[in-house]
């Protein structure tokens, strides 16, 4: 496979939304313990090793970074495979592996909440193929049908002659047999799971309890060099030039690099001497026509396509939404705002890397191993079968870590200056501040008609704002229309759809690019069009003069999957009941990544304007629930991640470069403001979803609607540090 | 060059006088468990105990710590990972993706030490690392389980 069909294969499967990950349990050490773990273990097929002492390892492709997936998809493997849950361990493959094996493990890319969802058919029959196998030698050996021997936990019995025996005693000979006929596997009814759909422990917490584990940036390798970056601040600027002479005689620093067109380095025998070194660097940018633009400039470029007209617009239509709105007895008008926003994952931006004249090797904290090989052998001027890329559980991921792999780039480009030598390079928080993709900025404005029995005859929504697409995947956008930017309010049902139902009906979305790199960030579009359609539900809702629970309800008929998580929030919450003096509810439900998703925040706000987030009730249907557990744990941290954007989140151009640089004016929530977070979980078992996004996109809009209640004024612009609520 | 106490085995370090504590742990001892994440005291990723202090070691210049001055990183809280806050966490299974955990059990664990039987409001002032994956309920809730074994 060439390097631009792979490319191509790894991002058009992100397409879709290249957000959240895969795991592979790999780091160096258990990439050598992988190989002697397969070594000493018989591979029965591409996902299930078995071991003399009845271990069987499992195989994972998507990258771990915290959601929990190499846990799930072992449990669907071993819920079919039939093996001793106690007796499981994981391995991680590598890029390189699966590229010789021609993909038997499929993509690897980690995003979108696919990982589960995209995978699971294929992980359960290989598991299940794989105990077929198991079964089939021991019944060879005893020389009895195989239909009379069974399997528990691992062991096997043949009752009528009592013999038993145990995988791992087999697993040589099941090793040799033809693998069954794909059409005689026959999965397990979910609704008879085991080991899958049960709140299993993480198989990875141990090392996570006492400074074991080895994250990318804890890399070490003999020889290794450490490298620092810096950017042009300004996106789209050039480097100049730089005095390297003013380096000189400072400790360790072996030498200034000119890492690409708009970036430097400074390579040393350890990172924070290159750090401080670049610091001390003078560094000359040419910024470019970028420098001129602002948060107040890109915001005046939005809204003038908040109103454009003669483009070509993406979006759907039912009726006439505007004749409608114009005839109506009640017209209700809004026009809502969200700024850019950085993943800021703990672990920032790093990678390391070894380039020999034939080959490339690199480290990477990644949620595509694919991507990161292209972009490695690229880079190197290697073909793709001279890479290799080792993967390590990432410390945090949140889409920042997908296709575009720019600090692997990074990495390799420095290394191929220091021939042999393992060069790590670490960004500074500051330098992953300053150059992230960012969640795009965009802005919406809604109108609405209402009758006069209070029915809601037509409704306009109009989303103004960067396009993901245009930035990172130009296929995506056809006729100059990108749908993807309407995530959540599509018409099509099955992954991200508008729940309710319109007579009138127009949704569109006008693109209005900027010089600021986008990217997708957990929950993607999700999370804005959710803000924008939520909250201004709840000011029709008011303007209709009813309750913004039964507006909802009355409009979701047809959408009973929707209309269910809703009513399982609210039903949880208690909506209506009475709250204590100066505490207010807000509701909102949306789709994406295939689930069903609603909320109830309650929350109060003081005198001075201080919002504090009591509890929240969070109602999911992800079709399937693999471990309840774990969902309930990314319901808690989309929470945090969604109040996080909420309350302080924003990202602010100044002289065409970001203005926030660290944890002290780019907040993020902590444990004091931490609401109680109840997830009800409501699997209908009848399609498979994601889990890792879909919520976050109801805490905002709950969130906002929550204060709406409480002061009568809507909130229609995100962050709430910078608005006056009292 | 500094001498360092750290986990308890007195170490020779060659470092210049301002580099952070941190990167010291990192690159020169070799402990990776104690992690960069801001490098300007906000995050937390980097706490480690001195003299029984939680304290945040990205912003504390090793040339200000003397031989005598007893450093413990996450890999020395315990030998065999059995301090009741280490199994707290495991038991509810608090780390995401794990990369702040070291920093919030080296601050949950200071703040036992002082403080046996934490309120909330004990909780909220002493836990004020960053978890950027949100696992702050559970971080709470086995801050009281682990209270609850001390006792």
């Amino acid at each position: 496979m060439n390097r631009r069909k792979f490319i191509l294969r790894s991002a058009a499967a992100a397409g879709g939304g290249l957000a959240l990950g895969f795991n592979l349990p790999f780091s160096l050490s258990s990439a050598a313990a992988a190989q002697t773990a397969a070594a000493a273990g018989a591979e029965i097929n591409a996902w299930v090793v078995v071991k003399p002492n009845d271990t069987c390892v499992i195989r994972i492709a998507r990258s771990e970074m915290g959601q929990g997936t190499i846990t799930g998809l072992a449990q669907l493997v071993v819920e079919e495979l039939e093996c001793d849950w106690k007796k499981v361990a994981t391995e991680q493959f590598t890029a390189g592996q699966n590229l010789a094996r021609k993909r038997v493990w499929g993509e690897m890319s980690t995003g979108g909440s696919r990982g589960i969802r995209i995978s699971q058919d294929y992980v359960r029959r290989g598991g299940a193929a794989a105990r077929m196998m198991l079964l089939q030698a021991a019944a060879d050996e005893w020389n009895v049908p195989v239909g009379e021997v069974t399997v528990a936990n691992g062991v096997i019995t043949h009752a009528a002659s009592q013999r038993s025996t145990t995988y791992g005693r087999v697993a040589g000979a099941a090793a040799r047999l033809t693998p069954p006929d794909p059409k005689t596997i026959q999965l397990r009814d979910p609704k008879e799971w085991k080991i899958a759909g049960r709140p299993m422990k993480r198989l990875d917490t141990a090392d996570k309890l006492n400074g074991a584990k080895i994250y990318s940036i804890d890399l070490k390798l003999p020889g290794m060099l450490h490298a620092a970056v810096k950017a042009c601040p300004v996106f789209g600027g050039k480097l100049v030039s730089y005095d390297e002479s003013k380096l000189s005689g400072r400790p360790g620093v072996h030498r200034v690099v000119k890492v690409n067109d708009s970036t430097v380095g400074v390579v040393a025998n350890t990172w924070w001497r290159a750090k401080t070194a670049l610091d001390a660097l003078p560094i000359v940018w040419d910024e470019g026509a970028g420098a001129t633009q602002s948060s107040a400039t890109i915001a005046a470029r939005l809204k003038e396509g908040l109103t454009a007209s003669g483009e070509p617009l993406a979006g759907w239509q039912e009726g006439d939404a505007l004749k409608a709105i114009e005839g109506a007895a009640k017209k209700v008008e809004a026009v809502y705002s969200t700024p850019f926003l950085a993943h800021a994952t703990m672990e920032p931006m790093n990678a390391t890397a070894k380039v020999t004249p034939d080959r490339v090797e690199v480290w990477v904290p990644t949620q595509n191993a694919e991507a990161s090989l292209a972009a490695a052998t690229e880079e190197a001027g290697l073909p793709l079968d001279r890479g290799e890329v080792y993967k390590l559980d990432l410390g945090g991921g949140f889409g920042r870590r997908g296709g575009t792999q720019d600090y692997t780039r990074q990495a390799v480009a420095i290394a191929k200056q220091f021939p042999g030598v393992p060069v790590k390079l670490i960004w500074t928080r500051e330098e992953d501040q300053a150059h992230d993709f960012y969640r795009p900025i965009s802005q919406c404005k809604l109108s609405a008609g209402v009758d006069e029995s209070g029915k809601l005859v037509g409704l306009h929504i109009r989303v103004s704002g960067q396009s993901i697409n245009a930035f990172l995947n130009p296929q995506g956008i056809k006729d100059g229309k990108d749908m993807r930017q309407l995530q959540g309010l599509s018409k099509e049902p099955g992954d991200a759809q508008f729940g309710y139902t319109v007579p009138n009906l127009l949704i569109e979305y006008a693109m209005r690019n900027t010089h600021v790199p986008v990217g997708p960030w957990r929950g993607v579009n999700t999370n804005q069009n959710g803000v924008y359609l939520e909250c201004f539900m709840d000011e029709v809702a008011r303007a209709a003069g009813q309750d913004p629970l039964e507006f909802r309800r009355a409009l979701m008929a047809n959408h009973p999957k929707h209309l269910a998580v809703l009513n399982a929030a609210a039903d949880k919450a208690g909506w209506g009941k009475p709250l204590p003096a100066g505490v207010h509810r807000g509701i909102a439900q949306f789709m994406g990544y295939g689930s069903y998703s609603a909320a109830v925040a309650e929350l109060s706000v003081s005198d001075k304007g201080q919002v504090r987030v009591h509890r929240m009730v969070l109602a999911l249907n992800c079709g399937h629930a693999v471990n309840p557990d774990q969902i309930a744990a990314q319901v808690e941290g989309s929470v945090a991640y969604g109040l996080t954007a909420t309350l302080y989140g924003e990202c602010s151009v100044e002289n065409g470069r970001m203005v926030e640089s660290n944890f002290h004016d780019y907040p993020i929530l902590r444990l004091a403001e931490m609401p109680k977070v109840e997830t009800v979980i409501v699997p209908s078992y009848d399609f498979w979803g994601g889990v890792g996004e879909p919520t976050i996109s109801v805490v905002a809009p709950s969130v906002m609607n929550a204060i709406y209640a409480a002061t009568g004024k809507p909130v229609r612009s995100l962050p709430l540090k910078k608005l006056t609520l009292a | 060059m500094a001498k360092l106490n750290v986990n308890g085995r007195m170490r020779n370090v060659q470092a210049e006088a301002d580099t952070p504590l941190l990167w010291v742990i990192r690159e020169q001892v070799g402990l990776t468990g104690t992690k960069y994440g801001c490098g300007v005291a906000q995050c937390g990723a980097c706490s480690v105990h001195i003299n029984g202090e939680v304290r945040r070691s990205c912003s504390i210049p090793v040339g200000t710590l003397k031989a005598s001055d007893k450093i413990v990183t996450i890999e020395g809280l315990s030998a065999t990972s059995s301090h009741p806050v280490q199994e707290a966490w495991a038991a509810l299974d608090v780390p995401q993706c794990g990369y702040c955990q070291s920093g919030q059990i080296m601050a949950a664990a200071a703040l036992l030490k002082k403080n046996p039987k934490p309120t909330d409001k004990d909780i909220d002032e002493a836990m004020t690392n960053i978890c950027r994956c949100g696992t702050y309920q559970r971080i709470r809730a086995a801050v009281h389980l682990a209270a609850g074994k001390r006792a």
